[in-house]
């Protein structure tokens, strides 16, 4: 029925199996939007955030989606700007991935605010010192970069692309690619950074707070190389699991080794800053608040975090990634690139949940916080939302420009060598 | 009000904000205008032939 939508060249499952699939994330989608339907209606008491918790979970998973989304720019800025054609391969579903992740934050905050008619006051009554300002207005424009990223991509569906108008501004778009990576890259190393940043200028929270260079804390870099690290893992993972679900080859395997090395090396950078990070802020920022380093770690959110996030999802996945033998293995490399994004979204849980939980004031006592079935109606929706997404953009769009190559479709016995995929030089 | 921020005031921390948004918000529209103008002219070629 949808055969016409279909790039040439490639196979898809029939209908009749791709619905099912669908359904079964609209359900989810389905969940969420029933959520934030009672959220706007009744309001945050939805929610299990309160005066201690002004941030949950949302927030853990808009840090984090936006962190797993830098594989977009920074795969962008690699291939468009730095010219690593090897990662062509890849650069569409980077680029879907990475829209997914700040589409699905940008709504997930819309809800958080409580107040979305109010969401325009942060870039009209600009706080120009404030990092979470910068935050909003970057990852704003960045999800502007994205679709216009993403628009080329759309354009080249079959049938689309039969429509002059639409095939020759796709063409134009992605001539001018470059202007928009680096515009890309600028706008993501200050979101990435920011949102680092707002938590290391916490001075009344030692847990958080770091200090740093001019007027960006530690955290602020820590963030933009954490981000890095784990971006390209996230693009590879998820190329994986596609991989794995739709029973095809999608990408050469070079191009997931390249991804690991540029993950794994990025990774080691930050788990190396990280450590003297933390024993700089343990011999200096905690003694200077009057504390020591165990009062941080009380509750369910024990040292057992810390040793999670730097040793077990920090040194192991580095390692891993970092060495040929090790990544060459494709159960270890998977391995690698799912540790390596799990610190990283324990690294933004420790800075979102745990540095509120901690008691600041001498009548506050050690908090604990559980998000209830709405918020996870949310963060999941969002998830279900990206699933629906990249299903169709891999159905109706030609996602992998390898996927024709190392798939070829055979007709009467004789592979088909014309896929009749559109490539854009 | 000018540019465009209602508590505009002219000091450092408005103007390097502002105007790297600003620059960066021109390069993204630089872009996107001139492929609709390339695009445009690409439209128009047929017709004067």
């Amino acid at each position: 029925m949808d055969l016409a939508l279909i790039p040439n060249g490639v196979q898809r499952c029939s209908l009749k199996r791709f619905l099912p699939w669908m359904l079964l994330w609209s359900l989810v989608v389905a969940w969420g939007l029933v959520s934030a339907f009672l959220c706007f209606y009744k309001g945050l008491n939805q929610t299990n955030m309160n005066h201690y918790f002004a941030f949950g979970l949302w927030i853990t998973f808009d840090l984090s989606l936006i962190a797993l989304g830098a594989g977009a720019f920074f795969t962008g800025f690699l291939t468009h700007i730095i010219g690593k054609e090897d990662l062509k391969a890849i650069i569409n579903a980077a680029v879907v991935i990475g829209f997914i992740c700040y589409s699905a934050a940008i709504a997930m905050l819309g809800v958080d605010i409580g107040q979305p008619l109010r969401g325009w006051f942060i870039f009209w009554h600009a706080n120009v010192h404030s990092m979470l300002t910068e935050v909003s207005f970057c990852i704003t424009a960045y999800l502007g970069v994205l679709t216009i990223e993403y628009l080329p991509l759309i354009f080249s569906n079959r049938k689309l692309n039969e429509i002059r108008e639409f095939s020759i501004f796709g063409d134009n778009l992605h001539r001018t690619m470059a202007v928009f990576a680096a515009a890309g890259t600028f706008l993501s190393f200050f979101h990435q950074g920011s949102l680092g940043g707002l938590f290391g200028v916490l001075f009344a929270r030692p847990f958080a707070f770091r200090e740093g260079f001019l007027i960006w804390p530690w955290t602020f870099f820590l963030f933009i190389l954490s981000s890095i690290a784990a971006g390209p893992s996230f693009t590879l993972l998820c190329v994986w699991v596609a991989k794995k679900v739709t029973g095809k080859e999608l990408v050469k395997r070079g191009v997931f080794n390249m991804l690991a090395k540029i993950s794994g090396w990025l990774l080691t950078a930050y788990i190396i800053l990280k450590i003297l990070d933390t024993i700089s802020w343990a011999y200096g920022v905690v003694p200077r608040a009057g504390l020591s380093f165990m009062d941080f770690y009380e509750g369910p959110y024990g040292i057992w975090l810390m040793i999670a996030e730097i040793g077990i999802f920090g040194i192991i996945p580095a390692i891993i990634l970092i060495t040929p033998r090790l990544r060459e293995r494709n159960g270890l490399l998977i391995i690698g690139a799912l540790m390596n994004i799990t610190g990283i979204a324990l690294n933004r849980f420790a800075f979102t949940i745990q540095t509120l939980t901690i008691p600041v004031m001498p009548f506050d006592v050690f908090m604990s916080y559980f998000p209830t079935w709405q918020e996870w109606g949310i963060a999941l929706g969002a998830v279900g939302y990206g699933i629906l997404l990249f299903s169709l953009s891999y159905r109706y769009l030609p996602l992998f420009p390898q996927e024709a190559e190392l798939n070829p479709v055979k007709v009467l016995g004789k592979a088909v060598t014309d896929s009749g995929l559109v490539q854009r030089r | 009000m000018f540019p465009f921020v209602f508590e505009w005031t002219w000091d450092a921390g408005y103007l390097i904000f502002m105007g790297l948004l600003y620059l960066v918000l021109g390069v993204i529209a630089f872009g996107l205008i001139y492929a609709l103008v390339k695009t445009w002219l690409q439209l128009r070629a047929p017709h004067r032939k």
